[in-house]
């Protein structure tokens, strides 16, 4: 999700609610953190992997989207392996170092189970402008508008602080005290940071309060949030897949819920 | 005569749009939003943290559609006026006011929408990422049903000659551009009365003349009222039919026909900092030696990022007692040359040999530790506040000198000269931050000075100063010069490179 420039695309998942595309997400997510067996995110993943020839990215660019979920799943399963609760034949020992046939089994289930949640979470998150997600948080969710347009305003100010910590920089190696007391420099600059942002801040809810923002009459929207059939489909996709991978893993023995065990 | 947002000229369909839609904020029922009339009576506001009074005992009456340009030295609360009259003052939590302010014979916090307000910084007016979406937030503040919206938004566009698609983002514009959409932004509320903030002190020169004629084309043929905050007269003078003098203290210290003021107050108002045409300040004598070389370039290319090369096929070279100007529109590279050339950027390609000063280093002093950049080169940053870092002005004088291990007495024997020559001496205490921007401007001046660089940077050391600031600064850089030292000024000021430059970079947009 771009901070500065509005997020824009020709695909038809573009269109679709960003609220929905919460949603959708929400409840894929809270059926696959219920269990951790292999099965149910393997036919999560599955289904996933067809659906995402329907959005369509091109491959590479989901490829590098979703590269950093790829590599925690990755990293989040080798650590599994190796310390994941012994179990069965036992494979490899090195100090706590444990590889045995259910840290193998874990290993797995966790890594088909972070991609499952991970990958479409970013897929559906590319493709969403935040202007539009603060509009279906606001019109759809009823979400108070102070907030929401508050929030939205204070999201443009972020490209602002990272030209500001850059200058900040800069001007403490022309100030003579770069060369020591990494730390302490780290906090000050920090600290100089947040008082620029405070007086940024204020200044633009002033020029957001000039605009009436605020004040007590019943707000309009210039444009309209909708929540039509595309989306009540992307949340019943959401429903399907999440249905779907519960049924199978249950039918087949492997649920395993995660609630007392 | 295209129409104009504030206040549609007769004969078009408005009214009848409005009689369709009931009543439309911002304009009085049933009839058209004729300019709003300013009336204060004894009024004044204090800011809760403060002990002293913004403004004081303001006895004033302005008439719909007069067009007025309020000036005053800085501290006559002229922003707390304006602030006031577009009601984001805030209740009395945030301070206590007196007497009355009106506005059409109301309050202005509840007649939001009758006034328009335009500030000064271009990025935090900015509230939405695309175009269309900013211009369309004040409307929606006032509930306006939504083809209203659309159709005010394309004309306000139009008004302010804003040529971009609805949808274009707003982090691509430049300065003049940004402060041309705050004010279709204002427009499409469709205000009786239009305040404008110091609108171009930021601005490149450029961005001065668009803003300006940008506010000239909407109300022309318009009736709402405008008032003007600025400190350089000329860029509006012939633009309003009133002039406002705000005295120190409270109340009015001139208020007539622009060139009647300017007659009777001139001087005065340049004198308290106010640029004001054919009161420009002196130009100080220099004595014009050229001492040996200090720094060169050669085949130098600049650029923030590794491969994005903003500017290449520069060789300089800068010799003491002599002032250099870097000049050019924005995005040229102008700074981004100033910092390279100040050892705090690394080139790209090409040399900067700095071995006139680097006194035993290496040559380029980008491999120089920051305590032994102190005292061979001095930069000045645009922002002062980004080179801040001390809680008050003697600590933030001694910062350098402690940087490179001068004891007590030696510090206070370079930083006392500094803070009397500079106008900071009763300041000493005070927390840099609180400062006003020319305070702001002369302590990040200061600062560099106390280890004694033979090279200056300065990035844009003017921008947005009053007449006496500028004057005291272009003076005292001019000592400097003639004491031996060099100037690197990256500026925008035009007038600044005519006095002090005597050589001139000029970086041209490239096609």
């Amino acid at each position: 999700m771009s901070v500065l420039t509005p997020v824009a695309g020709a695909q038809a998942i573009y269109r679709v609610n960003p609220v929905a595309k919460l949603g959708a997400t929400a409840i894929l997510s809270i059926a696959l953190v219920l269990s951790i067996d292999w099965v149910s995110a393997a036919v999560a993943l599955a289904f996933e992997s067809v659906l995402f020839l329907f959005a369509g990215l091109s491959l590479r660019r989901i490829a590098l989207r979703t590269l950093p979920v790829t590599i925690a799943a990755f990293f989040s399963a080798v650590t599994i392996l190796l310390y994941g609760q012994p179990s069965g034949q036992s494979y490899l020992q090195f100090l706590l170092i444990n590889v045995s046939d259910g840290s193998i089994e874990l290993a797995i289930a966790t890594l088909l189970r972070v991609l499952a949640i991970g990958l479409p979470a970013v897929v559906l998150f590319v493709t969403v402008d935040p202007t539009d997600l603060a509009d279906g948080l606001a019109q759809v969710l009823r979400l108070p508008s102070r907030f929401v347009l508050g929030a939205l305003g204070g999201l443009r100010l972020v490209g602002l602080f990272i030209d500001d910590w850059k200058s900040l920089e800069l001007a403490r190696r022309a100030r003579g005290i770069a060369d020591r007391g990494r730390l302490r420099r780290f906090a000050g600059q920090a600290f100089a940071l947040l008082v620029l942002s405070i007086r940024r801040g204020s200044k633009l809810a002033t020029a957001m309060e000039a605009r009436g923002f605020g004040a007590s009459n019943r707000r309009s929207w210039a444009r309209e949030s909708r929540f039509g059939a595309p989306e009540v489909g992307l949340l019943l996709i959401g429903v399907v897949v999440a249905a779907a991978s519960v049924a199978v893993s249950v039918a087949t023995g492997n649920w395993n819920f995660i609630v007392g065990g | 005569m295209t129409a104009s947002p504030l206040t549609p000229p007769e004969g078009t369909a408005a009214p009848i749009r409005e009689a369709a839609l009931g009543r439309v904020p911002g304009r009085a029922p049933g009839g058209r939003a004729g300019g709003a009339s300013v009336e204060a009576t004894g009024w004044g506001w204090r800011h809760a943290s403060r002990a002293a009074w913004a403004l004081r005992g303001l006895d004033l009456r302005i008439a719909p559609g007069e067009r007025v340009l309020l000036l005053g030295a800085s501290g006559t609360g002229k922003t707390t006026f304006v602030h006031a009259l577009a009601g984001v003052l805030g209740g009395p939590d945030e301070g206590d006011s007196e007497g009355r302010l009106l506005i059409d014979g109301a309050e202005p916090e509840s007649a939001r929408g009758r006034a328009g307000l335009v500030l000064q910084d271009p990025d935090s007016q900015v509230v939405l990422a695309r175009v269309g979406d900013d211009v369309a937030f004040g409307c929606e503040n006032l509930g306006l049903p939504r083809d209203e919206i659309w159709r005010r938004v394309a004309d306000a566009l139009d008004a302010v000659g804003l040529d971009v698609p609805l949808g274009y983002p707003t982090s691509e514009l430049s300065g003049g551009q940004k402060q041309r959409l705050a004010l279709a932004g204002v427009l499409a509320m469709r205000p009786g009365l239009l305040l404008l903030d110091e609108p171009t002190a930021n601005l490149d020169p450029e961005g001065v003349v668009e803003v300006r004629d940008a506010v000239a084309r909407v109300i022309d043929g318009s009736e709402a009222t405008l008032i003007v905050i600025e400190h350089r007269v000329d860029v509006w003078w012939k633009l309003v039919d009133r002039v406002i003098v705000l005295a120190p203290g409270g109340g009015v210290l001139a208020d007539g026909r622009p060139d009647e003021v300017l007659a009777l107050q001139g001087a005065a108002l340049a004198a308290s900092g106010i640029w004001v045409p054919g009161h420009a300040p002196e130009p100080p004598a220099r004595a014009g030696f050229r001492g040996s070389e200090l720094v060169r370039t050669e085949g130098l290319s600049v650029g923030r990022r590794p491969g994005v090369v903003l500017r290449s096929g520069i060789d300089l070279r800068i010799d003491a007692g002599r002032c250099l100007a870097v000049t050019g529109p924005n995005g040229t590279g102008k700074s981004t040359t100033g910092l390279t050339l100040a050892g705090l950027i690394r080139p790209l390609a090409g040399v900067v040999d700095a071995s006139g000063i680097a006194d035993g280093l290496g040559a380029a002093p980008l491999s120089w530790k920051s305590r032994e950049l102190v005292t061979r080169i001095g930069t000045v940053f645009q922002d002062p506040e980004h080179q801040f870092v001390a809680g008050s002005v003697r600590d933030e004088l001694a910062v350098g000198a402690n940087a490179i291990g001068l004891d007590a007495a030696e510090t206070a024997r370079r930083i006392d000269p500094l803070l009397e020559r500079l106008r900071l001496g009763g300041l000493a205490n005070a927390n840099p931050f609180t400062l006003s921007g020319g305070e702001k401007r002369r302590l990040s001046v200061a600062t560099v000075l106390v280890t004694r660089p033979r090279l200056l940077v300065l990035d844009e050391p003017t921008f947005g100063q009053d007449s006496r600031t500028w004057r005291e600064l272009v003076a005292f850089l001019a000592e400097l010069l003639d004491a031996g030292s060099a100037v690197v000024a990256v500026t925008h000021d035009t007038r600044l490179v005519d006095v002090l430059a005597d050589d001139e970079l000029r970086l041209e947009a490239r096609p």
